[in-house]
C-alpha cells in the first residue's frame, strides 16, 4: 500500500475524481459552491489534501476555497459513518419532545451530536425540519424517515437498524 | 356487473410526509393487487393532498361516485378498498375521510380553505407537464406573452395586491417595475427556495406538488422584467424538491414554454436550479445573491436593492416561491379576481404549515382576513388531548408568539405585525398548556445564533449573551434582574444589526418575555417550570398514597434511583434521578408526581 496514497493522504483516485469534477465546472461562473458538492457527493468529505488539489487545479486561492467551504455547514471535513442518522430538531418536532429524542440516540450510541460512532457505522446528525412536521417528531436513517416516535421506539430502530442492515441483513 | 376496474382512477401523495409515513409500501400494495387481479385501473402519484395529518392518503375517483379520500391507509386495508371500492363500487366508508357528495368530520378542514396557490398539489402528478397544461397550466404565460405587454403585466401584478410570501410583504407588482425599469439589457430573475424556517414546508410542499406553476411564474417575470437568465435556489435539504424542478425545466424546454423564442414571441429565457449548502442566512436575498456568485453567504447593505444592483451586479428580481405560483392564476384570472380575497391591504390568499399541538396539521391555504382563531380552531380543529391552547408562533424564528389574548385578530400584514409577531413566510405553530415559552424562546435563539453569519457585533455577541441568559434561566441559574438584561440585549440587537436575520432574533424572546413575563418569572424566582418542560427545574417524587409498590418503575430507571419493598411504597433518589420520565410513564397508578 505504500504507493497507493498521495500528497497529503489522498489516493490517486481520489485526485482523478477531484480532477475530472474541476474540469468539468472549469467554464461556468460561481462554479465552485456545486464543484464542492460534487467532490463531497464522491469522496464523502472535504479533507484538507483535497481542498489543495481543487485550489490547485482551478486556480482558487486556497484561503477562498477553506473560506467558502468552512461558511456552509454541508460541507464536512471528517468522514462521516456508513449510515447518517438525521434527528429533526425543527419548531414542530421540538414542541413534540426532539430533545428527548436526541438524547436516547445519543445515549445509545455513546456519542454527542454530530459525533460518529467509533466502529464507524453511524453519524448523528442534528437537522432543522425534515419537511413532516405532521409525523413530529421524526429522524432520518439513511433514506428511510421514522415519525410519531417516542424515546424507547427511536432507541429500538437505531439499535436494530444497525444489526438489521450490516449482520444480519446481507440482502439490504 | 360491468367492469369498474376502469371507470376507477386511484391517486396516491407521494410528497417527502406521505412517503415518511408509508405510502410508497401503500402504492407498492395497490400495484400488487392490480396486477394479481389483472385489474387495469390506473394508478397514478400527486404531491401534497393537504391533509399531511392523515397520511398516507389515497384518493379513489369514479366515475358516477366522485373522489373519496382515504387516509391513514394501511398495506392491509388495500384489499378491502380494491375489492369494495373499485370492483365492488361501494367506497369503504370506514376508511374514509373525505367523500364527494357526502360530509365526513373532516370537511371542516376545507371548509374555510381556498386553494390558490395549492390549486394543483394533490391532484396533478407533479412529473408530468401534460397533466399540468390539463389543468389549465401555461395558459397565463401563453396569455402574458401573447396577449400582454411587459407594462400591462407589471400593472396586472401591481392591481392584484399580491405581497412577497417570503415574509417581508414588499408588493410584488412595485418590485417588478423598479427592475423593469432598470437599464441595461443583462437582467436575472430568481427563486427564493430556501426556506429556511425551522418547522415550515409551504415551499417545499409547492415545489414537490407543482413545479410547473412555479416555473410559469417566474417565466412570467422574466418576460415582464426583460430578463433572460433565471435561477432557482432551493434549499441543501430538499432533494425531491430539485429533482423535480430539473424534470420540470427539462418538459417545459422540450414544449417551448422555456428556451429560445418561447410561444413564437421572440422572448428567450433560460433556468437553472442551484442547491444551497446549508445556510439560514441564504435566505436572505443578498446573502443568496453572494451565494449563487460562489461566495460566502453573507448579506450586504441595502440599497442599493438587487433590483438596481443585484447577481454579477445586474439588475435582479427576487422573490418567493409562493410569490411566483401565485402569478400564473393572477394573469390567467385576473387582477380582480385575487383581489376579491383578503383585506385592505393583504389581499389574495397565504398557505400556512399548521403544525404542533393541533388536530388536523397539515398544509392549509386561507383568504386573508380569516382569525387566528378560525384556522386554529376550524380549520385545525383545536388542541388535541382536551389540551388548552396557549400561543401560537408566527414566523419562526424571526416572528414571535401570539397569545390567546389576540387569537382573534385577523390574519394581515399590519394586524400581525401589532402583536410583535411577523406574517413570515407561513410557519404556524401551535402550542399548549405543556409547552414552556422559556424554552420555546431559548430553542428560536439557539437557531439564530448558530446562522448568525458573524457580520455584526451585535448579531454575533449579542445573541450569544442572550442565550447564556436563557441557558442559565432553564437551567434554574437565574438571576435578577436577568429579564430585564434580555430586554436590553434584545433592543440593542434589533437597532445594531446589518440584516433582518440579527434584527429580528430577538423577537421570539421578546414576545415571550411581552406576553408571558410570569413564566419568566417563574423560572427566575421561584425555580419553577410552570409547564413542566425544563428539566434541572423539575423533582420526581412517588407518592406513598397511590404507590403500591408494583415495582414496574424500579426495572424502568435506566440508573437504580428507585428503591422500596415490593407491595410497600417506593421513594426516589433525587440525587441519582435524571428526570427521564421512564417511571412515570411505566407506572399504572399515576403515583410518579412531577413539579
Ligand atoms: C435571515 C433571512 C432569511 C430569509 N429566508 C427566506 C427564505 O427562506 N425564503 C424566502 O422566500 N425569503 C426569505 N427571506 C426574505 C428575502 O430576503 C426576500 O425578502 C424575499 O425572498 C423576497 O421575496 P418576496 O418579495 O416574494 O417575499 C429571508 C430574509 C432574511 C433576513
Ligand atoms: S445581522 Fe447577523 S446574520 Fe445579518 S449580516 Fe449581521 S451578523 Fe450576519
Ligand atoms: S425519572 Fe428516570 S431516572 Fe428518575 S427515578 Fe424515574 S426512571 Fe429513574
Ligand atoms: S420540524 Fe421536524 S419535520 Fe418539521
Ligand atoms: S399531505 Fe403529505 S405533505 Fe401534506
Amino acid at each position: 500500500m505504500a504507493n497507493t496514497a498521495g500528497p497529503g493522504g489522498a489516493t490517486p483516485e481520489q485526485l482523478s475524481i477531484v480532477d475530472r469534477i474541476v474540469a468539468e465546472f472549469s467554464t461556468s461562473r460561481g462554479a465552485l459552491i456545486p464543484m464542492l458538492q460534487q467532490v463531497q457527493a464522491e469522496i464523502g468529505y472535504l479533507p484538507y489534501a483535497i481542498m489543495e488539489r481543487i485550489a490547485e487545479r482551478s486556480g482558487v486561492p486556497p484561503a477562498r476555497i477553506f473560506g467558502v467551504a468552512s461558511f456552509y455547514s454541508q460541507f464536512r471535513f471528517e468522514p462521516v459513518g456508513l449510515h447518517i442518522i438525521r434527528v429533526c430538531e425543527g419548531t414542530a418536532c421540538h414542541v413534540q419532545g426532539a430533545v428527548d429524542i436526541v438524547e436516547a440516540i445519543c445515549d445509545e450510541f455513546g456519542v454527542a451530536e454530530g459525533g460518529t460512532t467509533e466502529d464507524g457505522k453511524f453519524t448523528v446528525e442534528p437537522v432543522a425540519c425534515l419537511g413532516c412536521c405532521s409525523l413530529a417528531p421524526v429522524i432520518m436513517i439513511d433514506e428511510d424517515t421514522f415519525g410519531r416516535l417516542t424515546p424507547e421506539q427511536a432507541r429500538d430502530i437505531v439499535r436494530n437498524y444497525g444489526t438489521a442492515r450490516d449482520e444480519g441483513g446481507a440482502k439490504a | 356487473m360491468p367492469d369498474r376496474s376502469t371507470s376507477s382512477k386511484v391517486t396516491i401523495g407521494l410528497s417527502s410526509c406521505g412517503v415518511a409515513a408509508g405510502a410508497a409500501q401503500v402504492y407498492e400494495a395497490f400495484r400488487r393487487e392490480f396486477d394479481e387481479r389483472g385489474l387495469s385501473t390506473p394508478l397514478r402519484r400527486t404531491g401534497c393532498i393537504g391533509m399531511c395529518y392523515r397520511e398516507p392518503l389515497v384518493d379513489v375517483d369514479t366515475e358516477g361516485l366522485g373522489r373519496v379520500t382515504y387516509g391513514g391507509v394501511t398495506t392491509e386495508q388495500v384489499a378491502r378498498i380494491v375489492e369494495e371500492h373499485i370492483i365492488g363500487g361501494k367506497p369503504v366508508e370506514e376508511f374514509a375521510v373525505r367523500m364527494e357528495g357526502k360530509r365526513l368530520e373532516d370537511e371542516a378542514y376545507y371548509d374555510r380553505q381556498v386553494r390558490l396557490v395549492l390549486r394543483n398539489a394533490g391532484l396533478i402528478d407533479p412529473e408530468s407537464i401534460d397533466e399540468y397544461i390539463e389543468a389549465g397550466g401555461y395558459q397565463g404565460l401563453t396569455k402574458a406573452l401573447t396577449e400582454m405587454t411587459p407594462e400591462e403585466i407589471v400593472e396586472t401584478m401591481k392591481e392584484s395586491g399580491l405581497r412577497g410570501r417570503g415574509g417581508a410583504g414588499f408588493p410584488t407588482g412595485v418590485k417588478w417595475d423598479l427592475a423593469r425599469q432598470q437599464p441595461g439589457d443583462v437582467k436575472y430573475v430568481i427563486v427564493n427556495a430556501d426556506e429556511g424556517d425551522p418547522g415550515a414546508f409551504m415551499d417545499r410542499s409547492v415545489l414537490e406538488g407543482d413545479p410547473h406553476s412555479v416555473l410559469e411564474g417566474l417565466t412570467i417575470a422574466a418576460y415582464a422584467i426583460g430578463a433572460s437568465e433565471g435561477y432557482i435556489y432551493a434549499r441543501a435539504e430538499y432533494p425531491l424538491a430539485v429533482r423535480r424542478l430539473k424534470m420540470a425545466i427539462a418538459d417545459s424546454q422540450e414544449r417551448g414554454f422555456l428556451g429560445d423564442d418561447i410561444l413564437g414571441s421572440g422572448f428567450s429565457f433560460r433556468v437553472s436550479v442551484k442547491e444551497g449548502a446549508g445556510a439560514f442566512v441564504c435566505g436572505e436575498e443578498t446573502a443568496l445573491i453572494a451565494s449563487i456568485e460562489g461566495q460566502r453567504g453573507m448579506p450586504r447593505l441595502r440599497p442599493p436593492f438587487p433590483a438596481a444592483k443585484g447577481l454579477w451586479g445586474k439588475p435582479t428580481n427576487i422573490n418567493n416561491v409562493e410569490t411566483y405560483a401565485n402569478v400564473p392564476w393572477i394573469i390567467t384570472n385576473g387582477a380582480a379576481a385575487y383581489a376579491a380575497y383578503g383585506t385592505e391591504t393583504s389581499k389574495g390568499t397565504k398557505v400556512f404549515a399548521l403544525t404542533g399541538k393541533i388536530v388536523r396539521g397539515g398544509l392549509v391555504e386561507v383568504p386573508m382576513g380569516i382569525t387566528l382563531r378560525d384556522v386554529i380552531f376550524e380549520v385545525g380543529g383545536g388542541i388535541p388531548d382536551g389540551r388548552k391552547f396557549k400561543a401560537v408562533q408566527l414566523g419562526g424564528p424571526s416572528g414571535g408568539c401570539v397569545p390567546e389574548e389576540h387569537i382573534d385578530i385577523k390574519i394581515d400584514y399590519e394586524s400581525v405585525t401589532k402583536t410583535g409577531a411577523i406574517m413570515g413566510s407561513g410557519g404556524m405553530v401551535v402550542m399548549d398548556d405543556r409547552t414552556c415559552m422559556v424554552d420555546i424562546a431559548r430553542f428560536f435563539l439557539q437557531f439564530t445564533q448558530d446562522e448568525s453569519c458573524g457580520k455584526c457585533t451585535f448579531c454575533r455577541v449579542g445573541t450569544k449573551r442572550m442565550l447564556e441568559i436563557l441557558d442559565r434561566i432553564t437551567s434554574g441559574e437565574g438571576r435578577e434582574g436577568d429579564i430585564e438584561r434580555l430586554e436590553e440585549l434584545g433592543k440593542q440587537i434589533v437597532s445594531s444589526s446589518l440584516c433582518g436575520l440579527g434584527q429580528s432574533a430577538p423577537n421570539p424572546v421578546l414576545t415571550t418575555i411581552r406576553y408571558f413575563r410570569d413564566e419568566y418569572e417563574a423560572h427566575v424566582y421561584e425555580k419553577r417550570c410552570p409547564a413542566l418542560v425544563c428539566k434541572p427545574l423539575l423533582t420526581y417524587e412517588i407518592d406513598p398514597d397511590k404507590c403500591i409498590g408494583c415495582t414496574l418503575c424500579v426495572r424502568a430507571c435506566p440508573v437504580g434511583a428507585v428503591s422500596g419493598e415490593r407491595k410497600g411504597p417506593h421513594v426516589i433518589d433525587t440525587e441519582l434521578c435524571t428526570k427521564c420520565d421512564a417511571c412515570r410513564k411505566a407506572c399504572k397508578f399515576e403515583a410518579v408526581i412531577v413539579s
